[in-house]
């Protein structure tokens, strides 16, 4: 089947966003996008009504027929209906996962690392080495009513006692799913495969157990896609089932249902692969944050759980300290007042910043959100723990151990950005500045939004998987990510190293799309941008006397880069970035970085 | 015609109240449809299974795990007392035995020859869930609780700590825009539901605690003083397990901002009622708020009350309380819902309801108003 006219959607704990994708003139784009209210909670109790609502407004906006009543019409007939329907969901809390591993930095990494990556929040990590007494774990688990349960351990082959040991404080506890009072928990065992014997005797009366490949089967190996796939196929067999209007959802859908974050993993591990570069995504929302690398091929996300602008708004307060946000605050401010009214943003969480003091502020605390949400994810993302490595002599004189972090950020290419406070800030050079802010890129990076989060639906539409639609979906989503999904930025420039004030860290010689060749020279605290649209300009980038660029300390970079809607950004200011504690100092800086990209209008304080 | 879906706290005077009373686990219901309750009565309980202790016998008497069954005195399924002996070695030639004792009364309920541990489960725990408020019973969920029914009063706040409490009501202030100092508080608002205007300060709450206070009710109380009496920084507002000896609701937000003046109103109509209150708050998508309720009997109801509907959401007409800067805290009369976006002074596109607050008209985005529902 040749695959025309596509439905997505994606329900939202608070929203249900709908998107229609064509084929026009040969290619793949994004036809119109419509939302409405998601209905998993009472009154209405049955997400499938936010779906219809969020097709409806599609229907209405795009001038064609798609429900048939209560039904999305399906194949497309004429100018009535769409080839096939997908959705993606994190209503009702997402999929709440616990993960348990006999070390915790091995197995137990490892087996968070594959419920993170089918999309889960990870609620615990249970490891016979956490610390914690057999009796305090079992009253962990009873609290916690996770949905699913991956439990792994040993190598296969090995030892199989503290295996059991963890399947026996399972069994213990008895644990009970967070929905339903009438259907068993269900367990997946990805361990010692010697295990599986006791383990099913353990474990096989109190749940729902699935047996699959061991996580980790030699130690220098993860095997995670087994378990990702099995924790997908129990989401649409278990948990979806007891959500409210599922399964009504499910018999709708022309490939499974998949947990947003999942999807959205999905998606950018494809266009890591196909472009072979190293990506960093991030999606921040009003209680989490969500971060996805690719690195050397390597895959990971990490959720902060309580990282986020509205829900959790507080919590970045706490974790981050005042002084940390109020760096980024370019006026003075008392700090009293400020804490009541970040308390008052928890409390009524879908307020919008009205004032540009009030905008300043949310993004000062959205650079927070994002720094420390970027720290968990660098220190979870690393080689495999527990690797004995042959080593050089030279080797042994770099001191490089297992489970260094992955991310290298001279080494990323791409960094995209997503979730209400950067797709809708009200100036894109505001979205460039926290990313950078915050994420402090190194060399080259290119910058991009993701418009509207249409990141799921693209995410699930790429991994259909019957035969005769997988291509072009794939084809598909790969477009619209492409033509619709991403708007590019521009590139940032920033050497890393420390030097001198005014001193010259970078000259760069850009020959621009228009033939004209430009000069700029860089000194050190500064951030210059340069308007330049989303087009090849080669770059020829001289560094300044112990700045790095990319190839090394004082090595010079020829390249080619692309600007964008805010064009390219040099930041002079150094890596690490020092913001000055001295508060006029600071003011002066902040206001300096902030005229230069024109990220406010004037501000009245 | 244009309208918005921002739904907000309800101040009603006379409803129909609605709660659910539910187990932690499946149990039993001790009360049946139509019983009239008190808010002390236990209207269901259960036995939550009993704490689990672990212990590895086979470690403890230094043998092989497979050979634990040798060792074993008491079988699964026995019943323990602490210090009972459960396990023993045969010892050399019957001396230097070591052995393991129970460090639990309970049930022995599995011995593992994998790991050598074996499993002591203590007595279940029993649970007890009282009808919170005065009512009937409209409703039995078997084996697992009820819904009471009651026809009263029911505010709700905007954000609370400490769970569920009762008492009866005392106004402290003159008027909503007063505070609770600590000075007013003494030792005759013992088990009572205070209530106040604008603000209750750190150290009178503290005074209010001290005095065993039942609850608190007041308009804004600080942020950062939260977590002297949490011992914790609120990172998000999930609330209502915090063993508080006073609960503390406040009905605007966070700093000194006057009571609403129609949850005054109504609380100082019905000062010396008994009143159920709880804390508990949770603000995420399933939203719990904090809670007054006072069932009034036949007699007082005065049976005009009206229906709110709010998911009509705001419109022309509706009074709306202003939620952000600038305006926080104000009441306003819709005016105009415009249909186009607007641009903010942040310069943030939205879409504004044009709002008349004493006297004057202004622009507030949308999503920062909220409905007040009154009846």
């Amino acid at each position: 089947m040749e695959l025309r006219s596509i439905l997505a959607t994606d329900c939202g704990s608070t929203t249900t966003k709908a998107i229609l994708i064509e084929k026009v003139d040969g290619e793949f784009r994004l036809k119109v996008r419509g939302e409405a209210p998601t209905t998993v909670e009472a009154p209405f109790e049955d997400v499938t009504k936010g779906v219809l609502n969020a097709v409806m407004e599609v229907e209405e906006l795009a001038g064609r027929k798609l429900l048939d009543g209560n039904t999305i019409i399906t194949p497309l007939n004429g100018d009535t209906g769409v080839d096939i329907y997908i959705s993606t969901s994190s209503a009702g809390g997402g999929l709440q996962m616990m993960v348990a591993g006999v070390v915790k930095s091995m197995t137990g990494e490892s087996a968070e690392r594959a419920a993170l990556g089918a999309g889960s929040i990870v609620m615990d990590v249970l490891a016979s080495n956490d610390g914690r007494k057999p009796h305090e774990k079992i009253t962990r688990i009873r609290q916690l009513r996770p949905d699913m349960i991956l439990l792994s351990g040993g190598i296969d082959g090995g030892t199989t006692k503290h295996v059991v040991e963890l399947a026996e404080i399972l069994a213990a506890a008895n644990p009970k799913p967070r929905l339903g009072q009438n259907y068993k928990l269900p367990i997946i065992y990805a361990g010692n495969n010697k295990a599986t014997d006791k383990i099913q005797d353990t474990l096989g009366n109190i749940a729902d157990l699935d047996i699959t490949e061991n996580i980790r089967p030699v130690l220098e190996q993860e095997n995670l896609k087994p378990s990702r796939d099995k924790i997908h196929d129990l989401f649409m067999e278990h948990v979806m089932q007891q959500a409210p209007g599922y399964k009504k959802l499910m018999s709708w859908t022309d490939a499974p249902i998949m947990p947003t974050p999942g999807a959205v993993g999905a998606l950018i591990e494809m266009v890591a692969e196909k472009e072979n570069i190293s990506v960093v995504g991030v999606d921040i929302g009003g209680a989490t944050t969500d971060i996805f690398s690719v690195f050397q091929n390597q895959f990971n996300r990490t959720v902060s759980a309580n990282l986020g602008m509205s829900y959790s708004i507080c919590n970045v307060f706490a974790e981050a300290g005042l002084e940390n946000v109020l760096r980024w605050v370019p006026f003075d401010i008392d700090d009293k007042e400020l804490t009541n009214r970040i308390g008052n943003k928890m409390i009524r969480p879908t307020t919008v910043p009205q004032s540009l003091e009030e905008l300043v502020i949310e993004q000062a605390i959205a650079r927070e959100a994002l720094r420390l949400s970027f720290i968990q994810h660098k220190e979870f993302a690393v080689n495999l723990k527990g690797v004995q490595k042959e080593r050089t002599i030279s080797d042994a004189f770099e001191q490089s151990e297992s489970g260094e972090s992955l991310v290298d950020m001279m080494e990323l290419d791409l960094l995209v950005g997503s979730g209400g406070v950067l797709s809708h800030a009200p100036r894109r050079e505001q979205s460039a500045r926290m990313l950078i802010d915050s994420f402090l890129p190194e060399g080259i990076t290119q910058l991009a939004v993701d418009s509207i989060f249409m990141m799921p639906q693209l995410g699930v539409m790429a991994n259909i998987e019957k035969e005769e639609l997988a291509e072009d979906a794939r084809t598909a989503a790969l477009e619209v990510f492409e033509k619709d999904c991403l708007i590019r930025l521009g590139t940032c420039i920033a050497p890393s190293g420390d030097a001198k004030q005014n001193s010259t860290v970078l000259t760069a010689q850009l020959t621009m799309p228009d033939g004209n060749t430009e000069s700029h020279t860089i000194q050190f605290g500064d951030l210059v941008m340069i308007e330049a649209p989303y087009e090849p300009i080669k770059a020829k980038l001289t560094p300044g006397k112990g700045m790095d660029i990319g190839a090394g300390k004082n090595e010079i970079i020829e390249s080619t880069i692309y600007g964008g809607v805010v064009g390219i950004i040099f930041d002079g200011r150094g890596r690490p970035l020092n913001i000055s504690t001295d508060s006029e100092q600071r003011i002066s800086d902040l206001s300096k970085w902030s005229k230069a990209l024109n990220e406010y209008p004037k501000l009245k304080v | 015609m244009a309208h918005a879906y921002t739904p907000g706290l309800k101040v009603l005077h006379e409803t129909k109240i609605d709660k659910e009373r539910r187990l932690p686990l499946k149990g039993e219901v001790v009360v049946e449809k139509g019983t009239s309750v008190n808010p002390d009565d236990i209207v269901a309980k259960t036995d939550l299974p009993g704490n689990v202790q672990m212990v590895n016998v086979a470690n403890i008497l230094n043998i092989d795990a497979q050979d634990i069954n040798e060792v074993m005195d008491v079988n699964e399924g026995d019943t323990v007392t602490k210090g009972q002996q459960i396990a023993e070695t045969k010892g050399l030639f019957g001396l230097f035995k070591s052995n393991v004792e129970s460090p639990v009364d309970g049930t022995l309920e599995v011995i593992s020859d994998t790991t050598g541990q074996v499993v002591l489960r203590e007595p279940p725990i029993p649970v007890e869930i009282d009808a919170y408020m005065r009512g009937t019973i409209k409703d039995v969920l078997p084996e697992e609780g009820v819904i009471i029914e009651s026809d009263g009063v029911f505010i709700q706040g905007i954000f609370g700590i400490g769970g569920e409490s009762r008492g009866n009501i005392v106004v402290a202030t003159q008027n909503r825009e007063g505070e609770i100092t600590e000075e007013m508080i003494t030792s005759e608002h013992t088990g009572k539901i205070l209530v106040g205007g604008s603000f209750i300060s750190l150290k009178a709450y503290k005074k209010a605690i001290q005095m065993q206070v039942a609850g608190v009710v007041v308009g804004g109380f600080n942020y950062f003083d939260l977590e002297d009496i949490l011992g914790y920084t609120l990172g998000v507002a999930i609330t209502g397990s915090e063993e508080l000896a006073t609960s503390l609701i406040i009905t605007e937000g966070y700093g000194k901002i006057r009571m609403g003046q129609r949850t005054f109103d109504l609380l100082k109509e019905h000062s010396g009622k008994f009143a159920s209150i709880n804390g508990a708050t949770q603000i995420r998508a399933g939203v719990i708020r904090p809670e007054i309720v006072i069932s009034l009997a036949k007699e007082e109801l005065k049976g005009d009350s009206k229906d709110v509907d709010a998911s009509e959401g705001i419109r022309e007409g509706s009074l709306v309380r202003v939620i952000r800067a600038p305006h926080f805290g104000r009441i306003g009369k819709v005016v105009e819902l415009t249909p186009e976006l607007r641009q903010m002074e942040s310069e943030t596109m939205v879409r504004i309801a044009i709002i008349e607050i004493d006297g004057k008209n202004v622009e507030i985005p949308r999503s920062n108003l909220e409905m007040v529902e009154t009846d």
